[in-house]
């Protein structure tokens, strides 16, 4: 073979290998960019919108969509929806990593814990997941709010209090099968401590499972948020919460459908967002095998 | 024998259960900040109420001996009496419970019609224009808000369209299934994005297993093996995935109620959480859990008759 001909198919499969890595990874990266350009709209939004998200104008009320100057128009007091819906998506993807961060770092220390001890206490801790279980979560976190009192804090201490328990449950099962593998029997033949074991050589096995169903989880907290926003339990009228903002726009549903309508495709651009990384990062897990 | 015997031990195993709930709903009211007592009263606060509320509310005695006294009332059908309706709330939540468990039974209806066959053919042409089309939909379904979804609905189909009353629950049998049917759309559409997923991945399993080959290799007809080998065992997964997600569809359920308006426990509770009527919610928190609790261990005998091996186990 000439050198021409095989430098041309040294090319030819390096594109197809990086072909093949962008086809694997295009889910994740499609996922990404939709998070990642609302997440830098909402942080952006002084830049992308003049108006204040509660600035009242009393003289332009519900203005359609497009309408000069109010590019999704306005809502019942004149007041601006793009900006609105950018200032409230602050407070949605705080909700979002707010509740899945912190469930995600506790409940996964309390499965790897209990998984890796074993004993009565693995058994004390999975009877408490199991009984966890048995509530339907959404009526929970309202009974917990409703006990502590309706704002967006008591919402993020009642998801903080029943959502740890999906990830202890996930990564105490990954642990408990890690935990006899060679590598780990071996690291603690070692005379590796046993933090470092957990740390170390457990928790990277079961992390990638673990981020998955964290995907799965935010798009579930995004919703949560929206609907006791929705239901008045969660952020407060004058906030721009998107779940308050459908709430507030239902009155006028016949004669505006934008009030409503608007502030729920953004949610289902963040959720559609979070989901696609999920999805993602499941078909990068299968193909590494 | 085998079957008997599973039931029993699942029996068995809910006792600690149900006294675990009973543990958590009696923790909730511990949970209110401050005083009770003046939470509930407001502005009509006086002292001669207050003793009087801390003692309905049994916040007079120890913490132990408060538990009992739960527990005592609740042996006996008492879930304490609600603040806004004056009387039992037990009988507050039995009158709303019919409307609830209607629509959960009519979302789950609905959603298995619908996605049992697209699970089914997204597995079967995998790849296609259907498959596809079956992925984008779950993917957005899923990210919808059902309140959200519920106001859409109400606008295109009884506003717009008039095919739908715009809400109520309706008197007669027909008169639900007419009121009740875009709240159980709502709440179906989400639901059945998680079901399809499932049953997609359960019975592209079942397609690729040697069983299914075997039975192929004896030249039995593809419909034959599809109905026989196939779908025997994606019904399993439709199962399972029913009791897993059973809290997904009773919180679908709240909210959606909500939109409605219709007079459920959903409403009740909403209602309940903002005129701080505590024991109703303490009460609907303890009767959501027995429902998920008792549906969980129906959907674990159905599972059991239909895979023999979980019995065993």
């Amino acid at each position: 073979m000439n050198p021409g001909a095989l430098l041309l198919e040294h090319f030819e499969t390096r594109a197809r290998r990086r072909h093949g890595r962008v086809r694997r990874h295009a889910t994740l990266i499609v996922g990404c960019s939709v998070l990642g350009l609302v997440i830098v709209a909402c942080v952006a939004a002084p830049l992308l919108t003049a108006y204040n998200p509660e600035t009242l104008d009393p003289l332009r009320p519900l203005a359609p969509p497009f309408s000069p100057g109010h590019i999704l128009g306005t809502d019942q007091f004149g007041r601006d929806i793009w900006s609105r819906i950018l200032y409230g998506g602050r407070i949605d993807l705080l909700i979002a990593f707010g509740a899945t961060g912190v469930t995600l770092v506790a409940g996964t220390a309390i499965g790897l814990f209990s998984g890796y001890v074993g004993g009565w206490i693995d058994s004390v801790i999975m009877r408490v997941v199991d009984l966890f279980f048995a509530f339907p979560f959404f009526v929970l976190v309202i009974a917990i709010v409703a006990m502590l009192g309706p704002s967006i804090f008591n919402m993020f201490v009642a998801i903080w209090l029943t959502s740890w328990i999906s990830y202890a449950r996930i990564t105490r099962g990954h642990a408990v099968v890690t935990k006899n593998r060679e590598y780990v029997l071996a690291a603690k033949a070692l005379g590796y401590r046993h933090s470092r074991v957990m740390l170390r050589h457990v928790l990277p096995n079961v992390v990638s499972f673990v981020l998955i169903f964290a995907m799965v989880d935010a798009v579930g907290n995004v919703l949560l948020g929206a609907a006791l926003g929705f239901l008045g339990l969660g952020a407060k009228p004058p906030s721009p919460e998107w779940g308050a903002m459908i709430s507030d726009g239902q009155a006028y549903i016949l004669s505006a459908w934008w009030l409503s309508t608007l502030p729920g495709i953004a949610i289902v651009i963040v959720g559609v967002g979070f989901s696609l990384i999920g999805d993602g990062l499941a078909d990068v897990l299968r193909a590494d095998g | 024998m085998a079957r008997f015997s599973f039931i029993g031990r699942r029996l068995l195993q809910l006792i600690p259960v149900l006294f675990g709930i009973t543990v958590i709903t009696f923790f909730l009211l511990r949970l209110i900040p401050g005083d009770p007592a003046l939470q509930i009263l407001g502005q009509h606060y006086t002292a001669a109420g207050a003793v009087e509320v801390r003692h309905s509310l049994g916040l007079d005695r120890p913490l132990w001996q408060q538990y009992l006294l739960f527990l005592q009332r609740l042996f006996q059908g008492d879930l304490g009496d609600s603040i806004t309706f004056k009387q039992s709330a037990g009988s507050v939540i039995a009158e709303r419970l019919p409307p609830t468990l209607f629509l959960v039974a009519y979302a789950a209806t609905l959603a298995m019609l619908v996605s049992i066959p697209a699970g089914v053919i997204s597995a079967l042409r995998r790849g296609g224009i259907f498959d596809q089309g079956a992925r984008i939909t779950t993917l957005v379904g899923f990210a919808m808000p059902p309140f959200w979804l519920g106001i859409i609905l109400i606008l295109i189909f009884s506003v717009h369209l008039q095919l739908f009353p715009v809400n109520g629950y309706g008197k007669t049998f027909v008169q639900h299934l007419d009121h009740l049917f875009l709240p159980a759309a709502t709440i179906a559409l989400g639901f059945s994005t998680i079901v399809i997923r499932t049953l997609r991945s359960s019975t592209l399993a079942a397609l690729a297993s040697d069983y299914v080959d075997t039975a192929r290799v004896k030249g039995i007809s593809r419909f034959s093996v599809l109905r026989r080998h196939v779908l025997r065992n994606a019904i399993v997964s439709v199962v399972v995935v029913f009791g897993i997600n059973l809290a997904f569809l009773i919180s679908g359920t709240v909210i959606v109620e909500n939109v409605f308006g219709i007079p459920g426990v959903g409403t009740l509770l909403v209602d309940s959480v903002s005129t701080r009527d505590y024991p109703v919610v303490q009460g609907v928190t303890l009767i959501f859990a027995f429902l998920v609790v008792t549906i969980n261990l129906v959907t674990d005998v159905v599972h059991a008759s239909l895979d023999p091996r979980v019995a065993l186990e």
